[in-house]
Parts: structure tokens; C-alpha cells; sequence
């Protein structure tokens, strides 16, 4: 089973990343872009079979690893 | 004192901190490498400085989940003093020992120069030889040293008096000039409640020999040598 998880900057948390690609955006005419945040995307191939077991594992490892959750949300989907 | 330095793979201010360290207690500290699971009996843990796993995922994380820190945590916890310098600041955030997070720099860019720093908190084991309010020259070297908390962590910090150094403008005025990096609350430095824990972006050990043009640290490492005597 293949995880995809999407780890994003929560609301409010100050994006200079995100900023920059915007600022770069309007510098190329893409003047009705607003609200750019950056993320990460990641992916996981897992060996169980078991959707509910794979969601509870891949969560874990976001709250552990993956995402810090101060700053961060996640959001995982599973491919079979 | 009985110093230890835990050593990542990706390190690169471990050594200069030893010999820091080593001029204030007159002995070498322990070079520990990440992989250790248990410490000799300590009074100092410092975590360095560098670029600990090439930075990837987040700053520090993947350093955090090494097996070391597990036993620096329960070190933390019986009351060793710990410091964590930049890199070693951004792994206590990412263990939990010390709340927040360091966000990439407000201007997207590697900041390396002097900064001044107001004194907050003298009453640790760090800073009992500073003078509160005072202002003092450091070094800064990094990508990633925007504190960033909520409103209600920050406030929690503020009340408890875990802030232990603020930037600052030469003259001492604390304002958004004198920040390099956006941080919250201009935080350069934090301690844990309990105040047995420093965090900070700065490099003391650039700053422990005149040699270097400046020994405006020495300070800090003869505070944590006085604290143990």
C-alpha cells in the first residue's frame, strides 16, 4: 500500500517561502495569485494490507517525525 | 564539572565548543556520538552546533529521534544542565525539552555576523555571571533561527521568565532593527520552566577567546562551572 502525505504550515504561521514564490508570481504577470503557502509532499510504500492499520501507523509517524505539529498540519491518503 | 558534547553526524561546531568548555573547567569534555544510549554521570550535556542529518526534513528532527537524545531527555529530567547551541537548539525543540519551533529566517537568507543581545535572565546556571539588561556582542550563523511560538506558549515563556536573551540594537533598544531573523518576541535564547535547559541561536563558543577578537561567552561557561562548585 502507498501512503501520500501532504504536510502543510498551519493558518497564521508566518510563510516566507511561500511569500517569495508569490512575489515571483506577480513579477511574471500572475497578478490575481494570493495566499501562496509551500508544503512538503511525502511518499511511503507500506507492507500491510490493512487501511485502518496503514493510517494509524503513517499518523504516528507524522506526529513523531514527519510533521512538527506546532507548526504543521498533515494529512494522509492511501492508495491500495 | 564533567562535561559531555553529543556529536551528529553533520556536527561541525562540536570541537570548538569542547575547547570552550575545556578553558573554563580545565579538562576535555566526553565527545559523545549520537548512537550512545546511555551517559557517564554529568553535570553538563552541550548540544552543538552544525547541520546534524544535512538539515533535511526540519532542522534537527531526524537528531531528536537518535537514541542519545532519549537519555539527554532523562538527564534533563533528573536536573543536568543542558545547552543547546543553534543546531543544538533547533534538536531541544525538537525533542519537546524546550517549547517552540525555529523557522526559517524572516529573509530567506543564511544570516553570519555579530548581533548584540540584551541579558533577560540571570538567575541560571548559564548566566549568573551577567548582569540583567545587559548588552553584549555575540555571533550568529544560520538558516533557521526564527523563533516562532503561539500566543499562549509565548506568553507562558514571558511569565516564567525563560527568556534568556532578546536581540537587540548596539545601543540596547529591542525592536525589529536589531532582529536579525523575525524571531517572536525577538527571543534569541530560552530557557526550560525549570531553567536547567538553555536554547540559543547564538555562538558563545565563537566568542570564549580573545583571540577570536572577543571573549564576551567566557562568561557563560564560567557560570556553569560556578553553578557546579
Amino acid at each position: 500500500m502507498k501512503a501520500k502525505v501532504h504536510i502543510t504550515l498551519k493558518a497564521g504561521v508566518l510563510d516566507p517561502q511561500g511569500k517569495a514564490v508569490e512575489h515571483a508570481l506577480h513579477g511574471l504577470g500572475f497578478n490575481s495569485v494570493s495566499e501562496v503557502r509551500q508544503g512538503k509532499y511525502i511518499e511511503l510504500k507500506l507492507k500491510t494490507k490493512d487501511k485502518k492499520k496503514a493510517k494509524a501507523e503513517v499518523e504516528k509517524m507524522c506526529k513523531t517525525l514527519l510533521a512538527n505539529t506546532i507548526v504543521e498540519n498533515f494529512k494522509v491518503d492511501l492508495d491500495e | 564539572m564533567k562535561a559531555a558534547v553529543i556529536v551528529f553526524p553533520g556536527s561541525n561546531r562540536d570541537r570548538d565548543v569542547a575547547l570552550a568548555v575545556e578553558q573554563s573547567t580545565g579538562q576535555p569534555p566526553a565527545m559523545i556520538w549520537h548512537q550512545e544510549a546511555k551517559l557517564p554521570k554529568l553535570d553538563l550535556i552541550v548540544v552543538p552546533g552544525g547541520f546534524s542529518y544535512g538539515d533535511y526534513l526540519r532542522c534537527g528532527a531526524m537528531a531528536s529521534q537518535s537514541p542519545i537524545m532519549a537519555e539527554v531527555k532523562r538527564q534533563a529530567a533528573k536536573g543536568v544542565r543542558v545547552i543547546g547551541i543553534c543546531n543544538g537548539f533547533q534538536i531541544l525543540t525538537e525533542t519537546g525539552l524546550l517549547p517552540g519551533v525555529l523557522m526559517r529566517n524572516r529573509g530567506l537568507k543564511f544570516i553570519c555576523t555579530d548581533v548584540h543581545l540584551k541579558v533577560e535572565q540571570t538567575k541560571s546556571a548559564f548566566t549568573s555571571r551577567y548582569k540583567k539588561g545587559e548588552v553584549i556582542r555575540f555571533h550568529i550563523a544560520h538558516n533557521e533561527g526564527n523563533f516562532y511560538a503561539d500566543a499562549k506558549t509565548l506568553k507562558q515563556i514571558e511569565d516564567k521568565g525563560q527568556v534568556a536573551f532578546r536581540y537587540c540594537e548596539a545601543n540596547g533598544k529591542v525592536s525589529n532593527a536589531g532582529n536579525p531573523n523575525g524571531a517572536k518576541n525577538h527571543i534569541a535564547g530560552i530557557f526550560n520552566v525549570k531553567r536547567n535547559v538553555l536554547g540559543l541561536m547564538p555562538h558563545p563558543e565563537v566568542m570564549s577567546d580573545p583571540m577570536l577578537g572577543c571573549n564576551n561567552a567566557r562568561r557563560m561557561f564560567d557560570s556553569m562551572v560556578e553553578a557546579v562548585a
